[in-house]
């Protein structure tokens, strides 16, 4: 029932996809300072390939996603949220405990709650995109 | 220690992985794990033993007192070895017994994370942990039990254990809960160290019952024994590590850990003594009945764990002693029985000891085995059964309450026990040869290696238990479960008494039981419709029960049509948001003109967008004009400095109407079918919830009980946290817990949605799912 897109939304796609991509990784890094954050980042590039959804249908978008299917995206998520818990195991306190390391040369801030954001971005985007192709898929058989 | 039990899970996590490098030297690998735990125990042994109890602390979530902590005092000592020495044996056995299987990582994999959750269970020293444990051995022992899941009856038997061990894991976390609070300590070591008597508590005897229904349901005790044979559907090597040597024994273990705090009460003991001795009873009983060795090997299982439950209801310092004896020899001859039971099972192809004979030529060394254990589980000298065995029947016989009783019980459990014991060592090895599915051959070294070891130790044990630091264990164990100090000394000889007469005649009883068996059988298989009213029955029956309800509650609440959930929830709602406003608290109206120009204008485009959509007859409309509804409230959001909440709720709008225009397409086409009075009623719900919405807020914004938090998280956000970003850093940090609680939240419901929309994919494709049709008939409706 859904048409692929005019030459507009076509090429707006095209161009916009990987623009939003980007800034949602922007938002995602910049979160714990600026307004943004895993799950505000999750939902702007699942707007992404939303839009490229709308514009080139299922197949093409599964293969810009490349394989991956998003079901496996949530499981990655569900995975980098429990990873995150276990680094302060080692340093012997208390679950969840935020650690933080600096990485030298770039002057970055990983953090444990960067992993754990990570894994709120994947969870979110792999739900949205999960729910939004299963229902363009089953349009696409019932005309 | 805590290491090791945790290494245990990424162990059997990575049990896929490890087959794939390694094929059919897996199982040897997998093996070196309880090995090494085995050697690190007996190494930290002398210590338990000279300075008793050792606590291994790690605070976890210090501020809801959850700690991992692991407690290693002889109790545990004795247990942890029993898991991981026979755990290492029947690891090396499944890797005979299972060679080539296609899905042997996947056994692999339950049956490591299994050992892992029972080490957990006996070491942990938190009440909670404990309890976390012990329901994890449930879920694997379900995952065994239905290791051949294209079978019907494995399935059928493997729910079956679950819900019962997971129905008396309830009642148990209620007991330990209760526990917790009636002696103010969520650690077992402190429990039992405090010097408050419990027994006096006015909670004890709920929280008694409650921890005896956890007990009894794991441990298989009447009149809830039904599901351990019907767990004989798992693979062998399973049968003879969680269903008889360990898991069954995690309702014992919890009972003899509990024995010096709450033990010894009138209660205790006679409940204790009675269902034990009853269990014990029935147990063997049934057990004459069966021809599937595996079965008659259940039910003389079920017979020991009554024995071991009635020795912890009499209580005095014999029946401790008994205990551990009889725990530590029926744990070594019944795991090398029921390995006895795969090799025939596998060489021969069936598992009826009538259909088997004369297979002692061609089996020499699985027949000599066989006998061994036979003998231990008969009691005979010089095994050590025949120490636990006499132990039992002194401690019987020396009861305070219901003495009669348990001694006729224990003797006439003798009796058959020795039946069934001559049935498995004798039945299939000698007599006639009879064909047989398969052609027996020797079993192979690997599958030896496991049953011959604990045959051997039986012997060896019965022979030198002094010289083999038996009784120093087995001090230390009886130590911990009387709560004083209780040394052991064991012999084969403890002169001409009333038990040694007892066993003498039993054992004369019993094999003229086992010449006579066929007959006997013909006589007992007249008593089959009256067995068929027993507690599998009423089992049968409440589950049915609980099915029809289901279908009965689900046919009138969830019936499909989203504007009767819908109705339900706000009904629900006002009525409880309506009971705390008007009647618990009184309803503020402070109304304070101090609005702006263009905050007016943006609520009220959204009182428009909400009118729109309730009047409109075009669902692309309706949707619109919530949609402007959503981003209004984002604007809101903006104008009051909330960006992180304002990009949020934009996104999420926008999510929604892209979700809301993919399932508009698939809608009928738009018609009224509300009568009149349906559209009042809805429209009376619908401002009923307005009024109670606007009353709720107006009044929570006047009530101040507490303290803001905001200023702390304002404060300490940068700091402690860095991020500036105070939402943020509730989201991540704060209160990271709860995210992670969302995000599976978020997870199953997507899981859900993708679930379902298939589910109608595959039927319109011709794929239709029987039986379950896919729930919504009409989903949505104008």
């Amino acid at each position: 029932m859904v048409k692929s897109g005019t030459i507009i939304l076509n090429t707006a796609a095209r161009f916009l996809m990987p623009l939003q991509l980007m800034f949602s990784v922007f938002l995602l890094l910049r979160g714990h300072d600026e307004p943004g954050g895993g799950f505000i980042a999750g939902l702007v590039a699942a707007g992404a390939f939303t839009l490229y959804l709308f514009a080139f249908g299922v197949s093409a978008t599964k293969e810009v996603l490349r394989m991956v299917d998003p079901r496996d995206l949530i499981g990655a998520g569900l995975l980098f949220g429990m990873i995150s818990v276990v680094p302060a195991w080692f340093m012997g306190q208390p679950f969840l405990t935020a650690q933080w390391w600096t990485i030298p040369v770039i002057d970055f801030k990983a953090s444990t709650p960067l992993i754990f954001d990570i894994g709120v971005y994947l969870a979110v985007l792999g739900s949205v995109m999960g729910m939004v192709m299963a229902l363009m898929e089953v349009d696409k058989d019932e005309p | 220690m805590q290491f090791a039990v945790l290494m245990g899970f990424v162990l059997a996590a990575s049990s896929p992985l490890l087959n794939r490098w390694f094929g059919e030297r897996t199982s040897l690998l997998l093996a070196l794990f309880p090995a090494l735990i085995a050697g690190w125990l007996l190494s930290q042994a002398p210590l338990v033993f000279s300075e008793g109890p050792q606590l291994l602390e790690w605070e976890w979530v210090p501020s809801l007192g959850i700690s991992l902590t692991f407690l290693l005092d002889g109790l545990s000592l004795l247990f942890g070895l029993l898991i991981t020495v026979i755990g290492t044996c029947v690891l090396i056995y499944a890797g005979g017994y299972l060679k080539g299987h296609h899905d042997i990582a996947r056994f692999h994999l339950a049956l490591v994370a299994f050992m892992a959750s029972m080490l957990g269970l006996v070491l942990a020293d938190g009440l909670l942990t404990l309890f976390i444990f012990w329901e994890l051995t449930s879920i694997t022992s379900y995952l065994l039990i239905g290791f051949n899941h294209t079978d019907i009856e494995a399935r059928k038997s493997a729910r079956q254990g679950l819900f019962v061990t997971v129905a008396g894991g309830l009642a148990l976390m209620a007991g330990l809960v209760l526990l917790g609070v009636a002696s103010g300590s969520w650690s077992l070591y402190e429990i039992l160290q405090s010097d408050d008597d419990l027994r006096q508590h006015a909670l004890y005897t709920p929280l008694l019952i409650c921890l005896l229904l956890g007990a009894f349901t794991k441990s298989a005790q009447f009149p809830f024994h039904f599901w351990l044979p019907n767990a004989m559907a798992a693979p062998t090597p399973v049968s003879a590590y969680l269903h008889s040597a360990t898991m069954v024994k995690a309702g014992i273990y919890l009972l003899a850990r509990l024995q010096p705090e709450l033990g010894g009460t009138g209660m205790w003991v006679t409940v204790l003594s009675v269902v034990g001795a009853t269990t014990m009873l029935t147990g063997a009983f049934l057990a004459i009945h069966h021809t599937n060795i595996k079965k008659l090997l259940a039910y003389s299982t079920i017979m020991a764990l009554g024995t071991l439950t009635m020795l912890l209801g009499i209580g005095s310092d014999y029946a401790m002693t008994a205990f551990v004896t009889f725990l530590l020899a029926h744990s070594m001859y019944k795991g090398a029985l029921f390995m006895v039971a795969g090799i025939l099972d596998h060489e021969t192809g069936t598992k009826d000891v009538t259909a088997m004979g004369g297979l002692r030529s061609v089996m020499p060394v699985t027949a000599v085995i066989a006998f061994i254990a036979a003998l231990s589980l008969s009691g005979m000298p010089p095994l050590f059964g025949f120490i636990g065995k006499e132990l039992m029947l002194e401690a019987a016989l020396g009861a305070e309450r219901v003495q009669l009783l348990l001694v006729l019980f224990a003797f006439l459990a003798a009796i058959l026990t020795i039946a069934v014991a001559a049935v498995i060592a004798l039945r299939p090895f000698y007599g006639a040869r009879h064909e047989t599915p398969k052609t027996p051959h020797e079993a192979p070294l690997s599958m030896l290696i496991g049953p011959g070891l604990l045959a051997f130790g039986s012997l060896a044990l019965g022979l030198a238990p002094a010289m083999l630091g038996a009784d120093a264990m087995l001090t230390s164990a009886a130590t911990a479960v009387s709560g004083g100090a209780l040394p052991v000394s064991l012999s084969l000889w403890y002169g001409v008494n009333v038990a040694l007469i007892m066993s003498v005649v039993s054992l004369i009883l019993g094999f003229l039981l086992f010449k006579r068996w066929d007959s006997v059988r013909g006589q007992l298989a007249r008593l089959a419709p009256v067995m068929r009213y027993g507690p599998e029955a009423g089992y049968e029956g409440l589950m049915n029960g609980i099915v029809r309800f289901s279908e009965w509650q689900t046919r009138l609440l969830q019936n499909g049509y989203m504007r009767n959930y819908i109705l339900v929830m706000l009904v629900v709602l006002i009525a409880l948001i309506g009971n705390s406003i008007l009647l618990r608290h009184s309803p503020q109206l402070a109304l304070t003109l101090d609005v702006r120009f263009h905050e007016v204008i943006v609520v009220a485009t959204m009182a428009m967008g909400a009118l729109f959509a309730t009047i409109s007859r075009s669902r692309l409309g309706a949707v619109v004009s919530v949609g402007i509804m959503g981003f209004s409230i984002a604007l809101i959001f903006i104008l009051f400095s909330a960006p992180d909440l304002g990009i949020t709720q934009l996104l999420v709008e926008t999510m929604t109407v892209i979700l809301l225009v993919l399932v508009l397409f698939r809608l009928p086409r738009f018609s009224n079918l509300s009568t009149n009075l349906e559209r009042i009623r809805d429209g009376s719900v619908a401002a009923t919830m307005g009024v109670l919405i606007f009353l709720l807020i107006m009044t929570a914004w006047s009530i101040d009980q507490f303290e803001t938090i905001s200023t702390y998280m304002v404060e300490n956000s940068a700091p402690l946290a860095h991020g500036r970003n105070i939402v943020n850093v509730i989201l991540v940090d704060y209160r990271a817990l709860d995210t992670l609680g969302e995000m599976f939240v978020l997870a199953l419901a997507a899981i859900g949605v993708i679930a379902m929309l298939k589910l109608r994919h595959g039927e319109t494709e011709g794929k239709a799912v029987d039986g379950e049709k896919a729930s919504v008939k009409e989903p949505y409706d104008g």
